[in-house]
C-alpha cells in the first residue's frame, strides 16, 4: 500500500528548473532516503510535499489524497521535522505540543503528549521554553511534534544533524520502531551516509532535480563500482554524468 | 471546506500562552490605553475649566479617545498574533499543518477579541470612575458604533498581516502607523465639515467617519443617522471581505514563489 505517490513533479523558477519531472513512491513500512548534494532539490521536494510550495506541474498523493485538491485531509496524514524549522522558542515543550496537536486534530491529546514526552525523554522539560533547550533537546521536541498525529507520511529533513551520536542512534531507533508498526512511510534526507545505510530501506539519489539512482543503500554502491555509499554520493555530486542511466 | 473550530482555538490559545508568560506582552494590552485615558482625562478636565460652563468635553473628547484606542487595539490584536509567527519564524510549521487560511484568520480575530476586550474594559473603568465618563448611560445604542469600529479594525489588521507576509518582517513598520495616518481623515476629534473637500471624500470611504460623526451628534444632544451608520457598517464588512481576499491572494503567491518556506530570509523585501 502506497503512502506517497509523486508523479512527474516539476518546479521551475523562471528559467531555472529546481525539480524536473520527478516520480517516486513510498510504501507503508518503508524508509526512503532522499540524497543529493546541496542544491539538488531535496528541500524543494519536501516543501512541495508539505504544501508550502506549489509545483509547476505534476501531482502528489498522500495516502490516496491529492495534495492540490484535498490539502487538509492530505496534511492531516503528514508531519515533518526539519533542522531549519524549530518550534517556537517562546512556548514551553508542553505548550508547543498542545498547540500543534490541536492543529493536527489529535484525539486524546493530553495522553498522547504524556506518552511522547516519556518516549523522547522530555518529561523533565515539559514546562521549559523550547528556546532555552540545547539543540539536541530541541530536535527531540521537533521529532516528538512530528509524531503527534501518528502520520502516515513522515518527512524528516536532516533530523539528526545537531545530535550527538548516542542521541542520534536513539532517535533512529524510535523512528524505526514507529515505522515497524507498518502504518507509516518515511522520507528521510541526510548527509550522514552511515545513518542512511543504517536506517533506509531504499535511497533516491538526486542530481539536477531528477532521480539519478534508486535502490538499496547497502547494495547500490557495489552495483556502480563504488566501495561505499559515501563514495557513490561524492560521484553523484561531482560527476553525475558518469552514472546516468 | 469545513472550518475546524479547534484549530482556530489553537491560534488563540497560543496567544494566551504567550501573553500569560510575558509582562512585555501583557502590559501593552492595557498600559498604553490607560496612559491615553489619563492624559486625555486631565486635558478634558482642564478644558472644562476654561470654557463656558454647562458644556462638558468629557464625552466629546474622552469618549472619542476611548473609541479610537479601542479601534487601534482591535487592529493590533490581529497583527500582534500574526507577528508572533513572524518573530518566531513559525510559518513553515504553521502552514505545513492542516490549518486553512480561514481558520488561521479566524484564530487571529479570536485573539484580537480577547485582547481588545481587556483594553476596552480597562479604559471604561478608568474613564468612568476617574473622569466621570458615563458611556454606560448610552446603553445598547453604543453597540453599533463599537461593532463598526471592531469590524473595520479587524479588516485593517488583516491588511497589515498581508502587507508583512508580502513584503517581509521589516514591513511591520508600515503597519504600526496605519491608525495614526487614518485619524485625521475620520474626524475623531472634529466634525468632518472641518476638513477640506478632498479629505472629506476620503473620509466618506472610511467607516470610522460615520461612527465619530454619529457619536458626536448623540453626545451633543442630537440623533445619529441610522442610515449613515448602517452604511458605515456595510462598508466595514466589505473591507473585511476585501482584506481576507487580499491575504488569501498574498498567501497563494507566497506558496507559488516559495516565500513561505524561506520567509525569514526576507528574500522579496
Amino acid at each position: 500500500m502506497t503512502v506517497l505517490s509523486v508523479s512527474n513533479l516539476r518546479k521551475s523558477y523562471g528559467a531555472v528548473t529546481a525539480v524536473d519531472g520527478l516520480s517516486f513512491q513510498i510504501a507503508r513500512g518503508e524508509i526512503v532516503g532522499l540524497l543529493g548534494p546541496n542544491g539538488a532539490g531535496k528541500t524543494t521536494i519536501i516543501n512541495m510535499l508539505l504544501g508550502v510550495l506549489e509545483p509547476t506541474a505534476g501531482s502528489i498523493r498522500i495516502d490516496g489524497r491529492n495534495l492540490a485538491t484535498d490539502r487538509g485531509a492530505a496534511l492531516m496524514r503528514t508531519n515533518f521535522a526539519a533542522v531549519y524549522a524549530p518550534l517556537p522558542g517562546n512556548l514551553t515543550v508542553a505548550q508547543n505540543l498542545r498547540f500543534f496537536g490541536m492543529l493536527y486534530g489529535v484525539r486524546g491529546l493530553k495522553a498522547r503528549i504524556d506518552a511522547l514526552l516519556a518516549e523522547f525523554d522530555l518529561t523533565r522539560f515539559r514546562d521549559t521554553r523550547c528556546g532555552v533547550l540545547s539543540s539536541g533537546e530541541q530536535t527531540r521536541v521537533s521529532v516528538a511534534k512530528a509524531m503527534l498525529n501518528e502520520p502516515t507520511l513522515l518527512l524528516l529533513d536532516e533530523p539528526t544533524a545537531s545530535l550527538d551520536p548516542a542521541t542520534a542512534q536513539d532517535i533512529r531507533a524510535m523512528i524505526r520502531t514507529f515505522v515497524a508498526a507498518g502504518r507509516s512511510g518515511v522520507l528521510w534526507t541526510s548527509h550522514n551516509m552511515y545513518e542512511v545505510e543504517d536506517v533506509c530501506d531504499r535511497v533516491l539519489f538526486l542530481a539536477r532535480g531528477q532521480v539519478l539512482l534508486d535502490g538499496n543503500p547497502r547494495t547500490l554502491p557495489h552495483e556502480h563500482g563504488k566501495a561505499s555509499l559515501e563514495e557513490l554520493f561524492i560521484t553523484v555530486a561531482r560527476e553525475p554524468l558518469s552514472l546516468e542511466r | 471546506m469545513t472550518l475546524q473550530p479547534r484549530r482556530t482555538l489553537a491560534i488563540a490559545l497560543r496567544q494566551g500562552y504567550l501573553i500569560r508568560g510575558s509582562v512585555a506582552r501583557l502590559l501593552p494590552m492595557f498600559g498604553w490605553v490607560a496612559v491615553d485615558i489619563v492624559l486625555w482625562g486631565f486635558i478634558t478636565r482642564y478644558l472644562n475649566t476654561v470654557t463656558s460652563p454647562g458644556f462638558s468635553f468629557v464625552p466629546v473628547l474622552l469618549g472619542a479617545v476611548l473609541m479610537w484606542d479601542f479601534f487601534t487595539r482591535v487592529m493590533q490584536g490581529v497583527t500582534m498574533a500574526f507577528f508572533e509567527d513572524v518573530w518566531s519564524r513559525n510559518f513553515l510549521n504553521i502552514f505545513a499543518s492542516p490549518l486553512s487560511i480561514p481558520e488561521y484568520l479566524a484564530g487571529l480575530v479570536l485573539s484580537s477579541i480577547a485582547t481588545s476586550a481587556i483594553g476596552l474594559t480597562v479604559m471604561l473603568l478608568l474613564a468612568t470612575f476617574v473622569f466621570g465618563l458615563s458611556l454606560i448611560a448610552y446603553g445598547a445604542s453604543l453597540a453599533p458604533f463599537i461593532m463598526v469600529l471592531f469590524v473595520f479594525g479587524i479588516a485593517l489588521g488583516i491588511v497589515g498581516c498581508a502587507l508583512v507576509l508580502r513584503l517581509g518582517p521589516s514591513a511591520e513598520w508600515f503597519v504600526w502607523p496605519i491608525p495614526s495616518m487614518l485619524s485625521p481623515f475620520v474626524g475623531v476629534f472634529y466634525p468632518l465639515s472641518t476638513l477640506p473637500s478632498w479629505m472629506q471624500v476620503v473620509a466618506r470611504g472610511l467607516p470610522p467617519s460615520y461612527v465619530f460623526e454619529g457619536m458626536r451628534a448623540i453626545v451633543l444632544g442630537g440623533h445619529a443617522s441610522a442610515h449613515a451608520l448602517a452604511f458605515g457598517g456595510a462598508l466595514s464588512v466589505l473591507y473585511v471581505f476585501g482584506a481576507c481576499l487580499l491575504f488569501a491572494r498574498v498567501y497563494r503567491q507566497a506558496v507559488r514563489t516559495g516565500l513561505i518556506a524561506r520567509y525569514s530570509a526576507e528574500s522579496l523585501s
